[in-house]
């Protein structure tokens, strides 16, 4: 496969270290009443779609981006790529 | 333009007559051809000598000498001959070479001929024409499809004793040498625009008109002659012999740069998003490879686009007996005639359902081989020149028990007439070589017209397909297809080409009737050649249900066989379809997969063999520790001084044992490089530190060291190590060798994903610094020697934790450290890695009035366990902080990871695992890594275990062995002798339960 | 029809006209007791133990494409009970017990050969590990031999002990464990149960589940509603994609997993070997292919296709421990959907759902487990408990913190 990453360009997948669905990103708090029951949805019920999914995937062998990478799961086509730290800080994680 | 495609250059039939065969220089040899016939080659095949010619392969010069049979079948060892020309083969499967190079099923219609060439046959015993396992064929109405489902079970013990063993050694076809493969092999990258696989007429002009608009083409074509069918036919292409065309074309696009062609080179697969695997065959048209020059290589080849021109493959009729040596394709046999100036026997008859087939009997009759008969199940079939024609007639038997003698007809009118003919040529149509298409799941549709299946559905990404593999048979469709094919893909690329006028070409209608099999007979008919699969084995499945193609491949073994079924799925399916009462396309094909053709184990590994197979990473002072005598051990990539063994030892526990001493009573020193180092800065680091480890590091003061633990975020520990802290804004982590990679991998997750905005950068520094431990009681006074004297070391000014940038030998920069692995005084210090070498030489020279020895990972290992100090063995994925004793370092305090789900029940049971230290009753007794732990009394089961030994050593300050492991409740239980069962080796010792800080447990001596 | 060595020979003698189908392809009937989702071998075999111990046989299998086409007709064959931990190794021993006595239960030839399984260990750590995973098998009452680089030697002079990057320092050689013909234990499976009762409705898609008031009460179809008084999901790979439709999200991932074989050689394995420095295993099929596989290709995928550096990273491996196979070629590669669960082990359990269970997770381990997890799941269809030695395998361990972590690699499945 070939991401094609937001810095740069297109590169072989085999640079990259697979992690999983983005969702990881949406750590939750620990000082929630249901803390328990949040980390362990966040933790062990990842989204595992056939058809698109956003993943995380990291430069390991390049620039160590970690990148979410819109992929189907049926077909491996990649859809779209961005810098985790950009989707993070959209989905309102800050320190 | 790359040396392959020079050596590949083709020799055509020339005028003066210098090139090209003369009759009868072997026996079944004609004049003519593509093969230079003015040098001849020396080959063998079992044992015996013969000649051919360079251009030959091993099927056309056997065939040239006469020699029909090549192999045996698979199952009934039916003797048999060539069917094909091409890399669809199932029976011409020979050994290749001897020895280390010797090569198993190799296919004789695809081995280059080279002076020297020496095969053997397969599969038989004692020789080929005399097969003991030939008995096989006598039973063969026991060995039917699926029989072995049935029988073999009684009793029940004589599967594994008797029936399994006597078919393992009969199955199988060739054998290795079991000698390591001599030859080397390379991968390489290639990337293009336009990526043409096939070289017939539909690739050379997409190829010719790619190059001409300046774009980057690559050309593959699995022989080593481009041309494809061009070389097997007698058509011109505008005023040129189709072959001198070839050459034209050849010529024109090697002397493009932008182009490049690769024959001998087979696309093996279509991988995502364009990526190409394809397989070079640089040397296996030679004896041996040339020195320092690799046998195959395994290219990666990145298409922006890619068409697909790879031809289409003839399919046989199947009919009674239709697997004797010299049965044919009819497309082989005017391959061989047109292109090896060859024929498979003096006489020759032709059967087809399609007018193909007349094609073969016109060439042969040309080349001045006798036809008997063409034999065209149609009865409207064309007039043959020269030959005895019978139109509505059908093949249902042969003769001829090493070799075809005749075949026997039904005529149109209902009466037999036997044919003589040494070879029957077949024709039954031709099928797209759809399989690349199919390798991303794509699904073929059914064309009625051609009677085949054609590429449809989802394609790989930016994948085209034309000429014949598209369905379009004839030359001038060919051409035609292949040009507008790449204007299309480079329009999609912003490269505008031209579509040249294209010459004039044969442009024949498909005239076929679909006829799959001949009905008449109540003997065997084949499908699959290679694996004995019959139109009777594919009824029998019908019957008994096996009816999804799926399960009629696995039911019968339909080709499954070397040749994937090339020849022979097709014939299964429409058989199926019939029985069932299915449109063939209702049947479905089965998927083809890569690798379009078997792929060597060599090629597919490259230079990743041997001591190469992994990189090794070697530690500062490997030079230095090789010329001690150093054992070196692997832990992951690196190379690790295991223990420095001196004069006189003559067991490695005397080496260990005294640096081990040596280090507690003096001074040792120790290659540390390997762990991981991480450098944290910015102004949160201790806040993002606080994060990453169970421990609290928001408070440690500026020249501290700290111990953490790290946790995945389900609580378990998976790494431990140090923060030492430089500045405010500094701190340099240590991880453990193992987990390097991992941890730094977690932490710029928890950077980026995480803790987006804190202000932090990370940077991995573990090759950057070598870093050596100084340990014992003299290890101060040891550096001291070493460290500058402005920097004051002294127990006051630089206890115990405490860290500083200091200076070596006068003026170096280095870091030091003072903790303790040993639990001995002790420190690390870090030097910029290109000095390690230096500093370990300093280091030893300064310890020497002390004794010092230098100690490696046994000693260390001891010594940790010595001191109960987890390590990978007890960090071993599932224990936690409470497992290893450190459940309170664990701050409720904070956010870090892995603190909320540390807390669920099932990990805080009050029967947890607890680590412990284990000393044995009797002192000459081993402890052993590995034993489970059980109560003094009662039964030793899994019910009753207790716990596990993680690592165990012997103790020289001890005086006996010691183990460290987790024992339920073990905490509470310290006094209590127990008993550690290793039944795996028979042993069975008793342990005292004790503190696994056996050494020094106050800790004075790291503080002294 | 029961096959019996007279049968074979009359019908050989005869044209083979007896031989009637394998199992029927019946229509569906409107409800069952019992519902299986799944008709691989989990499912073939949990339909078969329902009808075989528990005598419930008013039962249906449905799949949605041909029977056996899932991870059962795309694996490596292997057998084994050499698990670890107490989660498991119950489990794989009794499945290795009932593999042993399977062909004269089903009256089926599934090939069943226990040649052994080597485990190699390269280091020191690799022994402790091997040890206490050896001592473990033993204690729960399988069987294992702890081999050094003689012992090893001796069994297979060909590896490569000359210039190894990571030199054989013994293995783990477990001889009870071995290889079966994997599509005809789908096809033995079928067959027992459907000459007791059970409905066998191929190319039959579920779409849907009916569930009112917290209970199930059947499933839609291609075919239309089928009623069951219980619905058993076993559908492996699809796992994710099936309990979506009943509202669920589950602990699993899938992946791809690549496997191969090369071309048919005489001779060259006995038994079957993992190598302990690399991803490759291999075998040698009764038919003279060597069986291989390695690693996963580590992204989510529902293509049953992998890559090319996964195919490079495996046959790598097959180098590295046997240099004799430089001119061997591997011949065909197929891809299959793995459920990895998030901590390696699988699931037997109801769900919350009354009347709705759940069997997946199985990795890819799954093949070998196809006995027990028939037995097991078919126990806990039966009597509403789960068999005693599949009581870890419960959807609610992670919220417990009760992992059965054999790699002790965490929540990331793909590492399992």
């Amino acid at each position: 496969m070939i991401i094609n990453h937001p810095i740069l360009g297109p590169r072989d997948s085999q640079e990259f270290t697979y992690l999983g669905d983005a969702s990881l990103i949406d750590r939750p708090d620990w000082q929630a009443d249901n803390a328990a029951d949040q980390f362990h949805d966040y933790l062990y019920l990842r989204d595992n779609p056939a058809g698109e999914h956003r993943e995380l995937w990291f430069h390991e062998q390049g620039d160590r981006s970690w990148l979410v990478v819109t992929r189907n799961t049926v077909t491996h086509e990649i859809l779209n790529v961005e810098l985790a730290r950009d989707v993070a800080r959209a989905r309102g994680r800050s320190k | 333009m790359t040396d392959a495609v020079m050596n590949a250059g083709r020799v055509a039939f020339q005028a003066d007559g210098s090139t090209g065969a003369r009759k009868g220089v072997q026996v079944n040899r004609l004049d003519g051809g593509l093969i230079k016939g003015s040098k001849a080659l020396s080959f063998t095949f079992d044992g015996k000598s013969y000649k051919g010619f360079e251009g030959d392969t091993l099927a056309s010069a056997l065939l040239a000498n006469g020699v029909r049979l090549m192999g045996r079948s698979f199952k009934y060892h039916r003797p048999r001959g060539v069917l094909t020309s091409g890399s669809e083969e199932p029976n011409a499967l020979v050994e290749l070479r001897s020895g280390g190079r010797q090569e198993p099923n190799t296919r004789a219609t695809v081995a280059e001929l080279y002076d020297g060439l020496e095969a053997n046959s397969q599969n038989r015993w004692p020789s080929l024409q005399h097969d003991f396992m030939a008995i096989n064929d006598r039973f063969s109405n026991f060995l039917t499809a699926g029989f072995y489902y049935k029988t073999f079970m009684w009793p029940a013990a004589f599967w594994e004793k008797l029936y399994e063993p006597i078919i393992r050694k009969a199955a199988g076809l060739g054998s290795i040498s079991f000698e390591a493969d001599p030859d080397a092999y390379d991968k390489g990258f290639l990337h293009c625009d336009l990526l043409v696989i096939g070289a017939g007429p539909t690739g050379l002009m997409a190829a010719l008109t790619a190059g001409r608009a300046g774009a980057q083409v690559i050309i593959a074509d699995e022989d080593f002659l481009l041309g494809g069918r061009l070389n097997a036919e007698t058509f011109g292409i505008g005023d040129l012999a189709g072959s001198a065309w070839v050459e034209q074309a050849q010529a024109e696009l090697a002397a493009m740069p932008n182009v490049r062609v690769m024959p001998r080179t087979t696309i093996i697969g279509a991988f995502d998003h364009g990526i190409y695997g394809a397989v070079e065959r640089t040397a296996d048209h030679v004896l041996a490879p040339e020195a320092g020059k690799p046998r195959q290589i395994l290219w990666r080849i990145y298409s922006k686009r890619a068409m697909l021109a790879a031809g289409a493959t003839e399919r046989p009729i199947a009919f009674e007996n239709n697997d004797r040596p010299g049965v044919m394709l009819a497309g082989a046999v005017r391959a061989y005639a047109n292109r090896w100036a060859v024929t498979p026997d003096q006489t020759v008859a032709v059967f087809t359902n399609n007018d193909d087939g007349h094609r073969t009997a016109a060439d042969l009759i040309t080349k001045g081989v006798k036809v008997t008969a063409v034999i065209d199940t149609r009865a409207d079939a064309p007039k043959v020149e020269g030959a005895e024609l019978f139109a509505g007639a059908q093949v249902i038997d042969t003769k001829g028990r090493l070799g075809l003698e005749w075949a026997r007809v039904r005529l149109a009118n209902g009466t037999t007439r036997d044919v003589p003919c040494g070879a029957l040529a077949v024709s039954g149509g031709w099928n797209p070589n759809v399989h690349l298409t199919c390798h991303q799941r794509g699904r073929p549709a059914w064309r009625e017209d051609i009677a085949a299946f054609v590429p449809a559905g989802e394609l790989p990404q930016n994948m085209s397909v034309a000429g014949a593999a598209n369905g379009d048979f004839s030359t001038a469709a060919a051409l035609r297809a292949g040009a507008e094919g790449a204007v299309a893909a480079l329009s999609e690329l912003g490269i505008e080409a031209k579509a040249a006028d294209l010459p004039e070409a044969e442009d024949a209608p498909i005239n076929v009737t679909p006829f799959w099999y001949v009905k008449e007979g109540k003997g065997r008919a084949w499908l699959d050649q290679q694996n004995d699969v019959t139109v009777k084995d594919v009824k029998l499945a019908h019957q008994e249900n096996f009816r999804s193609v799926e399960h009629l491949k696995r039911y019968t073994t339909l080709g499954m066989a070397t040749d994937q079924g090339k020849t022979s799925n097709m014939g299964g399916l429409a058989i199926m379809a019939e029985l069932a009462g299915k449109q063939i396309p209702e049947v479905g094909t089965t998927m083809f997969r890569p690798p379009y053709t078997p792929v060597s184990f060599g090629v597919m590994a490259g230079r990743s063999v041997g001591e190469e197979f992994r990189p090794t990473r070697k530690t500062p002072s490997h030079k230095w520790a090789e010329e001690q005598g150093a054992v070196f051990v692997e832990v992951g990539q690196w190379l690790r001084a295991q223990w420095f063994p001196q004069a006189g030892e003559t067991h490695w526990r005397q080496s260990v044992d005294r640096e081990v001493l040596q280090t507690r009573n003096s001074v040792g020193v120790c290659d540390v490089t390997t762990l991981g180092k991480i450098d944290v800065q910015g102004k949160d680091a201790a806040e993002f530190l606080n994060k990453m480890y169970a421990n609290a590091f928001a408070k440690l003061p500026v020249g501290k060291v700290r111990y953490g633990l790290m946790l995945r975020e389900d609580g378990i520990a998976y790494d431990d190590g140090t923060a030492a802290r430089f500045a405010e804004d500094h701190f340099v982590v240590t991880t453990t060798t193992a987990n390097a990679v991992l941890v730094y991998r977690n932490m710029e997750f928890a950077r980026q994903c995480l803790f987006p905005d804190m202000d932090v950068q990370l940077i991995s520094t573990t090759e950057a610094w070598a870093q050596f431990a100084v340990a014992g009681p003299n290890a101060r006074k040891l550096l001291q020697k070493v460290v500058d004297p402005e920097f004051d070391i002294s127990n006051e000014a630089f206890p115990f934790m405490a860290c500083g940038e200091v200076t070596v030998a006068g003026g170096c920069r280095a870091r030091l450290f003072r903790i303790s692995f040993s639990g001995e005084l002790a420190y690390e210090i870090a030097v910029p890695t290109r000095y390690g070498d230096a500093m370990i030489r300093k280091l030893m020279e300064a310890g020497e009035e002390f004794g010092a020895v230098p100690y490696g990972t046994e000693a260390l290992g001891v010594m940790r366990i010595e001191k109960g100090h987890a390590a990978g063995n007890e960090l071993n994925g599932t224990t936690s902080a409470l497992n290893l004793g450190m459940g309170k370092m664990v701050s409720k305090k904070k956010d870090c990871i892995g603190n909320t789900l540390s807390e669920r029940p099932g990990m805080n049971r009050e029967d947890a695992l607890k680590l412990v230290g284990f000393k044995p009753v009797n002192a000459a007794d081993p402890v052993q890594a590995g034993a489970h732990l059980m109560n003094a009394d009662g039964e030793v089961s899994a019910a009753t275990d207790q716990g596990y030994i993680t690592s165990a050593a012997y103790s020289p300050v001890l005086g006996c062995s010691i183990g460290i492991g987790f024992l339920k409740r073990g905490d509470s239980r310290k006094g209590e002798v127990i008993r550690a069962v290793n039944p795996l080796e028979g042993k069975e010792i008793q342990v005292e339960v004790v503190s696994a800080h056996f050494v020094d447990p106050e800790g004075e001596r790291l503080r002294g | 029809m029961r096959y019996s060595g007279l049968k074979v020979i009359k019908e050989a003698l005869t044209g083979h006209k007896g031989w009637r189908p394998t199992w029927r392809d019946p229509e569906p009937k409107k409800s069952y007791d019992v519902v299986i989702i799944g008709g691989g071998g989990h499912g073939l075999a949990t339909a078969y133990y329902l009808a075989k111990n528990h005598n419930i046989t008013n039962v249906a299998v449905i799949e949605k494409g041909w029977i056996g086409g899932g991870n059962v007709g795309r694996n490596t064959t292997i057998i084994r009970s050499n698990y670890l931990l107490d989660g498991n190794e119950p489990f794989y021993e009794l499945s290795l017990k009932l593999w042993e006595g399977l062909e004269q239960d089903f009256n089926y030839n599934a090939m069943v050969s226990q040649r052994g399984i080597l485990n190699l260990v390269h280091t020191d750590a690799q022994r402790d590990a091997a040890r206490r995973r050896g001592n473990a098998m033993i204690l729960n009452g399988s069987d294992a031999e702890l081999l050094d680089t003689d012992g090893v030697r001796a069994m297979y002079p060909f590896l490569n002990f000359n210039d190894a990057r990571f030199p054989i320092k013994g293995g783990l050689l477990h001889r009870r464990g071995g290889t079966v013909r994997h599509d005809a234990v789908a096809w033995g499976y079928a067959r027992g149960a459907d000459l007791r009762g059970v409905d066998i409705i191929q190319n039959c898609e579920v779409t849907g589940f009916r569930i009112e008031n917290g209970k199930c009460l059947g499933v839609e179809t291609s075919k239309g509603f089928i009623g069951a008084n219980k619905v058993a999901s076993c559908v492996a790979g699809s796992s994710s994609r099936v309990m979506e439709r009943a509202g669920m999200r589950l602990p699993i991932e899938s992946h791809v997993l690549q496997a191969f074989v090369s071309e048919g050689l005489k001779p060259v394995l006995d038994g079957v070997i993992t190598f302990g420095a690399g991803h490759f295993y291999c075998s040698q099929s009764d038919k003279g292919g060597l069986v291989f596989g390695g690693d996963l290709d580590m992204y989510n995928s529902y293509a049953q296709r992998g890559n090319l550096p996964v195919v490079e990273d495996v046959m790598e491996g097959g180098m590295a421990l046997i240099p004799a196979l430089g001119r061997v070629r591997m011949l065909r590669s197929w891809g299959g959907i793995m459920d990895m669960s998030m901590d390696g082990s699988p699931f037997i359990d109801k769900t919350h759902i009354d009347g709705l269970y759940f069997n997946g997770g199985w990795c890819y381990g799954g093949f070998k487990a196809t006995p027990a997890s028939g037995w097991c799941y078919a126990h806990l269809l039966a009597t509403d408990t789960p068999h005693k030695v599949a009581t870890a395998y419960r959807l609610d361990r992670f919220r417990k913190g009760l992992m059965i972590d054999e790699k002790g690699q965490g929540a990331q499945p793909n590492l399992h």
